[in-house]
């Protein structure tokens, strides 16, 4: 438990206390052509919309697509959703919509 | 302690060592026991973690049973609260207390129940809610993306008029026993007035309840999100005079809580909200089974009860969770 003095007052720490993890961004790519790219949709009202629009223009760049959705909107996508996206996938694009 | 973002933006009291010791005198739980994993870091919080909070919130050492169990009502898969706290919807934690322990610790169920004036009211939902914050780090303008908010997001906690209700309680409705202590936790707006001063009848006044509840969140919106109704003495005792025990009360509000779909299909009334046409011609409830949440609460004067909008209900967003509360 971390005592912190101000004003002369000690007071204890009311934060986890906790420092996330620091890592660098995944290098960049320098173009989509021939990569793999997933569509992620969040699953909210005309999301497919969206993304059936952004997978139009990345076919025509030459992007291999692959879509996915989260089971609801509301909820962290699942370890097991975010796991096969990231063995599958070179990028990812999520979609928020409405 | 504003300054290094601890604080909900009003002032707190100074968590010292030794009033974090006379709080956590008040549970018999030791310190370093796990309470939950405070979304949306998923951070494991300590019983001690919760009373620096709970003093800093302006807790009673009684209170603090409470606030654990609160914790840990709001802390569930079926709860949610990482997508209470991210939705843009303006919603947040509403905590009903219910069982001996709100007279124990002086909770106000009557006159400004849903208000300020009452420490255990105004403190125990604040600490919540501080936690929350401070650490599991979910905060305004962070993971907290809500449009507009409300003020009850700062905590709100009230308490079940037990006693004063003719009726089973919530607490007893959601599976517990009247000499039982629980928090239950439902995802709601701000409250809303529904007046009527002028009805006799129960059913009268059930009709007046229906047309407002239909107006809960968007007219246009069925079944997907649920509501909290918050009968006040006066409306209630027209329920009493009628000999209406919850489960008329319910099957005839329900009747009532019917929409036809036609009226809110997409383009129905020229407006581009609403039901897919597949709807057409249906009948549909307004509330899922068990999506209206009704307690017994308020000031002995007023014909009006209060309505308490609700989020996206279900394992796709949050279920009401009830937890007893244990010292």
């Amino acid at each position: 438990m971390t005592d912190i003095v101000h004003s002369g007052l000690t007071v204890l720490d009311p934060t986890a206390e906790g420092h996330p993890a620091e890592r660098e961004l995944t290098l960049r790519h320098k173009t989509l052509t021939g990569l793999t790219v997933g569509l992620l949709d969040i699953s909210k009202p005309r999301g497919n919309i969206f993304l059936d629009r952004v997978q139009e223009h990345l076919v025509e760049l030459g992007v291999y697509v692959k879509r996915y959705a989260k089971p609801t909107f509301t909820k962290p996508a699942p370890v097991d959703l975010r796991h096969e996206i990231a063995i599958t996938c070179d990028a990812v694009i999520e979609a928020l919509a409405d | 302690m504003f300054d290094k973002g601890w604080t909900d933006g009003l002032p707190v009291v100074a968590p010292t060592e030794g009033r974090v010791q006379q709080m956590l005198s008040g549970t018999s739980r030791h310190p370093s026991e796990i309470v939950a994993v405070i979304p949306p870091r998923l951070i494991e919080c300590t019983v001690e973690k919760v009373a620096i909070n709970a003093v800093m919130a302006g807790c009673r050492p009684e209170y603090l049973p409470v606030v654990l169990t609160a914790l840990e009502a709001v802390c569930t898969d079926d709860f949610n609260m990482h997508g209470v706290l991210a939705t843009t919807m303006s919603v947040g934690p509403i905590l009903v207390v219910s069982g001996p322990i709100v007279s124990k610790i002086d909770m106000n169920h009557s006159i400004n129940v849903l208000g300020h004036g009452n420490r255990a009211n105004s403190t125990i939902g604040r600490a919540v809610q501080l936690v929350i914050h401070n650490v599991g780090g979910g905060s305004p303008g962070g993971i907290d993306r809500a449009t507009f908010g409300h003020m009850g997001k700062q905590g709100f906690c009230f308490a079940e008029d037990q006693a004063g209700s003719p009726w089973t309680s919530l607490s007893e409705e959601r599976g517990f026993a009247t000499n039982q202590n629980t928090v239950t936790a439902f995802t709601g707006e701000g409250p809303r007035l529904v007046m009527d001063q002028k009805s006799r009848s129960a059913d009268s006044l059930t009709r007046t309840l229906a047309e407002s509840l239909l107006g809960t969140v968007s007219s246009r919106v069925v079944m997907g999100m649920d509501a909290m109704l918050v009968l006040s003495p006066e409306h209630m005792a027209r329920y009493a005079d009628a000999g209406w025990n919850r489960s008329r009360f319910t099957a005839e509000l329900s009747s009532h809580l019917v929409v036809d779909a036609d009226t809110i299909l997409v383009g129905s009334g020229d407006i581009e909200e609403g039901l897919p046409t597949d709807f057409a011609g249906l009948s549909l409830p307004k509330f899922r089974p068990g999506g209206l949440l009704v307690v017994h609460a308020g000031g002995p004067a007023g014909l009006f009860s209060a309505i308490i909008g609700g989020w996206i209900n279900g394992p796709s967003g949050s279920e009401p969770v009830t937890k007893e509360i244990t010292p």
